[in-house]
C-alpha cells in the first residue's frame, strides 16, 4: 500500500458468517504486506500470503512480546486481554525456556494418548447427543454439543471437578472477548480465575490424582527443575482457555460449513472414511477463526520484499493464507478429500498449537458420532442467516440451529 | 525413500504419528518425534510425504532417490 492511501481497518468485516471478506484475495495479490489499523487505533502490518505467514510464525525474531512499550495494542481495553495477561507473562514465551515448558506438557497431547482418549470422548459425545435429541428440535448444536464437549475433555485432563466447569466459560469469555467487557471486569475475571486455579493446585498437591496437573507438580523439566507455583497456575489457566473456546467454536463452524451445502453431508454419509480429511478442510476454510496471530519485532526484518522496521507489530492472517491459490488448488472450494492439506489453522513453528492432536480428535469424533446418530441432520435456518459472535480473539457462530 | 527427523525443531504436535504410525512415534516423556523406520516400504511413501508436508515444524526431511 503506498503512502497516504487509506489505512484498512482490521479485522476486516465479512458479509456472511461463513464466507471470507473479498479483501483477503486482493491483499494476497496486490498488497501482501499491508498497513492496518486495529480496534485500539494503533497501526500494525497485516500479512496474508501463505509463504509469508508461515515464515513469520516460524521465525523466532517475530516474538510474542506484545506487551512491549511500542507494540500495537489490539483493543481499546487497556490490558489487551489474553495477549498481555499474566499467563502470557509468567510462562516463558520464547527460546529454551519455552521449549522446556512445552516439552513438559507435550507428552499429555501425543497422538497415542489421544487415541487412548478417543472412546471416552465418543461416549461423552453420545451422551450429549442423547440429551439434545431428548429435548427435541430445533436445537442449538453449539450450546448442546460444541461447547460442553471440549470443556469436559480438558477439565477431565486437568482433574477439575465437573461442578466447577460452568465457571470457566465465563472466565475464558471475559479474557478472550476483548470488546464486550470493561477493563475492571476482565481484571476481576483474571483474578478470580487465578485464585481458583491456585486453590485447585494446592488441593492436587495435598491429594494427587493421575491428572495432568497432579503429575506436573512433581515432574521436573529436562534441566531438572520443578515448575514454580505461578507457572503451574498459568499452565492450568492457559490450557483451559486454549482448549476450550477454540475447539468449541470450531465444532459449530465445521458442522455449519458441512450442512450449508447438504451435498457435503451426503458425501460423508456415503463415505465416512472422509472424516479425517473433511475436518482438515473445515479447519483450512474457516473464514472466521478470530483475530489471527500478532507478533512483534525488536529488529528490522524483511517479509515479501518489504523491510519492516524494529518495533513493528505484525498480524498473521492464517485464514487468508489458507486460501492462497498458489498453495491450494481450487483454494475456494471445499474438497472433503483434500490431501495433503498443510493449512496453518494451528499456526506453525515452535508455537504451533500444542493441543492440535486433541482438537483434531475431538472434531473427528464429533463428526463421526453425528453422522452415525443423526444422518438426517440439517441446518434449521438458511446458512446466510447464521451470525458471528462479536468477540475478537476466537471467532465463532452465535448459534448453530439444527433439526433432524 | 529415506526419512530423517530433526528433534530440535519438532514441536511434538503428533501429526506424523496420526498419519503414519508405522514410521513415526513420539517419546513418552516429552512428545518428541521418534523415527521408527528410516526407509519405509513403498506403500507408505504417500502418507510419509503427507506427514512431511503437514509437519508444522518442518522437522521431517525426505530424500526421494535414496
Ligand atoms: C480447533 C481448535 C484449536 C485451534 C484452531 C487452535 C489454534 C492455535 C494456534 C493458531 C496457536 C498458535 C499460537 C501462536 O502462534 O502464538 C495455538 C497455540 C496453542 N494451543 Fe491451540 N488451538 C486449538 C485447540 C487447542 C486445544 C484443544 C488445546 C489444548 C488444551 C490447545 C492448546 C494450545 C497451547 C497450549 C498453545 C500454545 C503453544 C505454545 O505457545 O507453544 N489448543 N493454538
Ligand atoms: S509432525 Fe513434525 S512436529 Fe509433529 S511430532 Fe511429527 S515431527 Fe514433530
Amino acid at each position: 500500500m503506498s503512502q497516504g492511501e487509506q489505512v484498512l481497518s482490521y479485522p476486516i468485516p465479512s458479509r456472511t458468517a461463513l464466507e471470507p471478506p473479498e479483501e483477503w484475495a486482493q491483499l494476497r495479490q496486490q498488497c501482501p504486506v499491508a498497513r492496518v489499523s486495529l480496534p485500539s487505533g494503533d497501526e500494525a502490518t497485516l500479512i496474508t500470503r501463505y509463504a509469508d505467514v508461515k515464515q513469520v510464525l516460524s521465525d523466532p525474531r517475530f516474538t510474542r512480546a506484545l506487551n512491549a512499550d511500542d507494540a500495537a495494542r489490539i483493543s481499546t481495553n487497556e490490558s489487551g486481554g489474553v495477549f498481555n495477561s499474566e499467563m502470557a507473562t509468567v510462562l516463558p514465551q520464547s527460546g529454551e525456556g519455552h521449549q522446556l515448558w512445552r516439552r513438559m506438557i507435550s507428552k499429555w497431547f501425543t497422538a497415542k494418548r489421544m487415541m487412548a482418549l478417543r472412546p471416552r470422548i465418543e461416549a461423552m459425545a453420545d451422551q450429549l447427543i442423547d440429551e439434545m435429541v431428548r429435548k427435541g428440535h430445533p436445537a442449538d448444536l453449539k450450546a448442546s454439543l460444541g461447547f460442553p464437549l471440549p470443556v469436559w475433555v480438558i477439565c477431565d485432563m486437568l482433574g477439575v471437578p465437573e461442578a466447577d466447569r460452568d465457571r470457566f466459560s465465563h472466565w475464558s469469555d471475559a479474557l478472550l472477548n476483548l470488546t464486550r467487557f470493561s477493563q475492571a471486569e476482565v481484571d476481576a475475571a483474571q483474578a478470580e480465575f487465578a485464585r481458583y486455579m491456585a486453590g485447585h493446585i494446592a488441593a492436587k498437591r495435598a491429594e494427587p490424582g493421575d491428572d495432568l496437573l497432579s503429575v506436573l507438580i512433581t515432574d521436573t523439566d529436562a534441566a531438572g527443575a520443578h515448575m514454580p507455583d505461578a507457572g503451574l497456575v498459568a499452565t492450568g489457566q492457559g490450557l483451559l482457555m486454549a482448549g476450550h473456546e477454540t475447539t468449541a467454536n470450531m465444532i459449530g463452524k465445521m458442522v455449519a460449513m458441512l450442512l450449508a451445502d447438504r451435498g457435503r453431508w451426503e458425501q460423508l454419509l456415503a463415505n465416512p472414511a472422509l472424516v479425517r480429511t473433511a475436518v482438515e478442510e473445515a479447519l483450512r476454510l474457516d473464514a472466521n477463526p478470530g483475530f489471527g496471530m500478532p507478533r512483534y519485532i525488536t529488529e528490522e526484518v524483511e517479509v515479501a520484499g518489504t523491510v519492516l522496521p524494529r518495533g513493528t507489530t505484525v498480524v498473521c492472517s492464517m485464514a487468508s493464507a489458507n486460501r492462497d491459490e498458489t498453495v491450494f488448488d481450487h483454494a475456494e472450494d471445499m474438497d472433503l478429500g483434500r490431501s495433503p492439506n498443510p493449512h496453518l489453522a494451528f499456526g506453525a513453528g515452535a508455537h504451533s498449537c500444542l493441543g492440535q492432536a486433541l482438537a483434531r480428535t475431538e472434531l473427528q469424533v464429533v463428526l463421526e458420532v453425528l453422522l452415525r446418530r443423526l444422518p438426517t441432520l440439517e441446518l434449521a435456518v438458511p446458512a446466510d442467516e447464521l451470525r458471528r459472535v462479536e468477540g475478537l480473539v476466537v471467532g465463532g457462530l452465535r448459534e448453530v440451529p439444527v433439526r433432524w | 525413500m529415506k526419512v530423517s527427523v530433526d528433534e530440535a525443531k519438532c514441536c511434538g504436535a503428533g501429526q506424523c504419528v496420526l498419519l503414519a504410525p508405522e514410521v513415526f512415534d513420539q517419546r513418552e516423556d516429552d512428545g518428541i518425534v521418534v523415527l521408527l523406520d528410516e526407509t519405509p516400504a513403498e506403500h507408505l511413501h504417500d502418507v510419509v510425504r503427507e506427514a512431511a508436508s503437514v509437519c508444522p515444524a518442518a522437522a521431517i526431511e525426505l530424500s526421494e532417490n535414496a
